[in-house]
């Protein structure tokens, strides 16, 4: 290590070792991306410079309890990876490396002790859009933006994706190994190459989220660490990119964060829409999304992510399910349909249609999918025919309907809620 | 700087058939890439028919025996490599950008694949 470690810590002043914790803790949640990103710069190696970046935290909850916490911690935490980086690389062993260098673009290296040096939101930027390379599968782009970018733990990011730690770690060096070998750039695409990279980062974060938000498998309804890791994303795109597909998504993931509190009973039960406590949404998240879906539609044809917002403001603003604008969230589908075609948005088109028009019009409308063969084992739609047989008092066909729901469900507490529904239609049944 | 085999592959019936339109739309890709890519093209090539290719197989049983020499290519599909070029580029995007010159990344059955050749240091 080299003695400049400390370059902006209070004089001194010893800290609560709790408190060191924690703000240890809130450094990796605001600053893991930043400081790894810039200290990629240093390295131009993907796990050289994780490995300095891990360093530098572990010093922190060493030296923060004497040394106090420092003013800017993310500046600290740079300084730190980044001297530790340019010690190893002094070190010969390291130049014997078997992945070649990251390419970048030659850069005036920002200032490295001001709080926020120009140049972090854009190492911040090439670290997103190196991790969601096209030119990487889409699960590979998933996992070393967890890994990454978020600073999810290689464990964290298996158990999010169901797979073994080792199958995911070897996923993870498959992927680095293809961005260092094929010359995937560590680099901010051209203007003209914006959009479209924009489209396969939203995609990312989109898929974390509702992966974070509807876990398909295990003893949650909703990962919350993953959840938090898609808004951080979003938030950071959205803070730092010129294009309106970012508000969109960052107002999409509000407008249904804003519900997490109410969509779990205690006992971890997933309660409906229709049956959310509306008074416990978060109104603070709900404005914000409002406002920033004003700014996504503003200008421009809106992206799918925009429509999905539109549909979930269109729930916030009701006062209760019945009163919702059914009209106006069927017109929603209709033109997410055609920005978005999927046998997914046509389902819930067919339940919207459902709520305008009555049971037997939703029941029809979920016929006309029941020949799609992406939705055959498709958990919600069997689900969806379940509640309007049950709503139209049609108990034999409701009961097939929910065991059948039952038999594609891996979730636990969806589990429980089709088998109490199941319980609650059986006895219907039999009086 | 690093080498990139660009390879172009599709579907052999579809090219022998293809229009005079068609197949000038291709030879107009052909010369704005080597346009566009200049000094950066190590090599090229169009492969004659597969129907043409001779290929030479291992017969696995041990170091001694003789290849097995057959008539065609080495994979029996429909798509086929069509022609390749060998590329110096500074990364995989400037690769990827001047792949999409070629009129066969546009079109329903062909495509091109970009592999980075091992770095000799």
């Amino acid at each position: 290590m080299t003695g400049s470690e400390n370059p902006t810590a209070h004089g001194g002043a010893d800290a609560d070792t709790s408190d060191v914790g924690a703000a240890v803790a809130a450094a990796h949640r605001a600053h893991w991306a930043p400081v790894l990103a810039a200290t990629v710069r240093v390295t131009r190696d993907l796990d050289i410079a994780e490995e300095c970046v891990q360093d530098a935290y572990t010093q922190a909850l060493r030296t923060w309890p004497s040394a106090g916490i420092p003013e800017h911690p993310g500046a600290w935490l740079r300084t730190v990876a980044g001297n530790r980086a340019r010690d190893l690389l002094r070190r010969e062993s390291v130049w014997r490396r078997a992945m070649p260098l990251l390419v970048e673009d030659d850069t005036v290296p920002g200032p490295q002790d001001a709080a926020e040096p120009p140049a972090v939101a854009d190492d911040t930027l090439r670290l997103i859009f190196t991790c969601c390379h096209p030119a990487l599968s889409r699960e590979a782009r998933v996992a070393l933006t967890l890994r990454l970018v978020c600073g999810l733990s290689t464990a964290e990011v298996a158990r999010a994706f169901l797979v073994q730690e080792s199958t995911m770690a070897a996923r993870i060096t498959r992927a680095k190994k293809k961005i260092a070998t094929a010359r995937i750039p560590y680099r901010v695409p051209t203007a003209a190459d914006l959009p479209e990279r924009v489209s396969t980062v939203c995609d990312v974060v989109h898929l974390v989220f509702t992966t974070g938000s509807n876990a398909p498998v295990g003893a949650a309804l909703i990962r919350e660490d993953l959840v938090a890791s898609a808004v951080g994303l979003a938030r950071t795109l959205h803070r730092l990119l010129p294009v309106a597909e970012p508000a969109g998504l960052l107002a999409l993931l509000l407008l249904i964060d804003a519900r997490r509190a109410t969509r779990t009973a205690d006992d971890g039960q997933p309660i409906l829409l229709a049956d959310q406590d509306r008074s416990r949404w978060d109104r603070r998240l709900i404005a914000e999304g409002t406002d920033l879906l004003t700014e996504a539609l503003r200008g421009g044809p809106p992206t799918r992510y925009a429509v999905q917002a539109a549909i979930a403001a269109v729930h916030a603003e009701a006062p209760d399910f019945e009163a919702t604008d059914w009209s106006e969230i069927v017109a929603l589908y209709d033109v997410l349909l055609r920005l978005w075609p999927s046998p997914v948005v046509e389902l819930n088109r067919a339940v919207a249609v459902g709520m305008r028009d009555g049971p037997r019009a939703g029941l029809i409308a979920l016929d006309d999918l029941a020949a799609e063969p992406a939705l055959a084992t498709y958990r919600y739609l069997s689900a969806a025919r379940a509640d309007f047989l049950r709503k139209l008092k049609q108990w034999p066909e409701a009961i097939t309907a929910y065991e059948e729901a039952l038999v594609l469900t891996d979730n636990e507490p969806e589990r429980a809620f089709l088998a109490a529904r199941l319980a609650e239609v059986r006895r219907a049944a039999r009086s | 700087m690093a080498k990139y085999m660009l390879l172009i592959y599709g579907n052999e019936q579809r090219w022998e058939t293809m229009s005079a339109a068609e197949s000038a739309e291709i030879d107009a890709g052909h010369v704005a890439f080597v346009n566009r890519a200049g000094v950066r093209i190590l090599a090229s090539g169009q492969l004659e028919p597969s129907s043409t290719a001779t290929t030479l197989r291992g017969t696995g049983t041990g170091t001694g025996d003789e290849p097995a020499v057959t008539d065609g290519p080495f994979l029996e599909t429909k798509e086929v490599l069509g022609g390749f070029y060998l590329l110096e580029a500074a990364d995989l995007d400037e690769v990827v950008a001047l792949s999409r010159e070629l009129a066969e990344v546009r079109h329903d059955h062909s495509g091109v694949e970009i592999t980075p050749l091992v770095h000799h240091g």
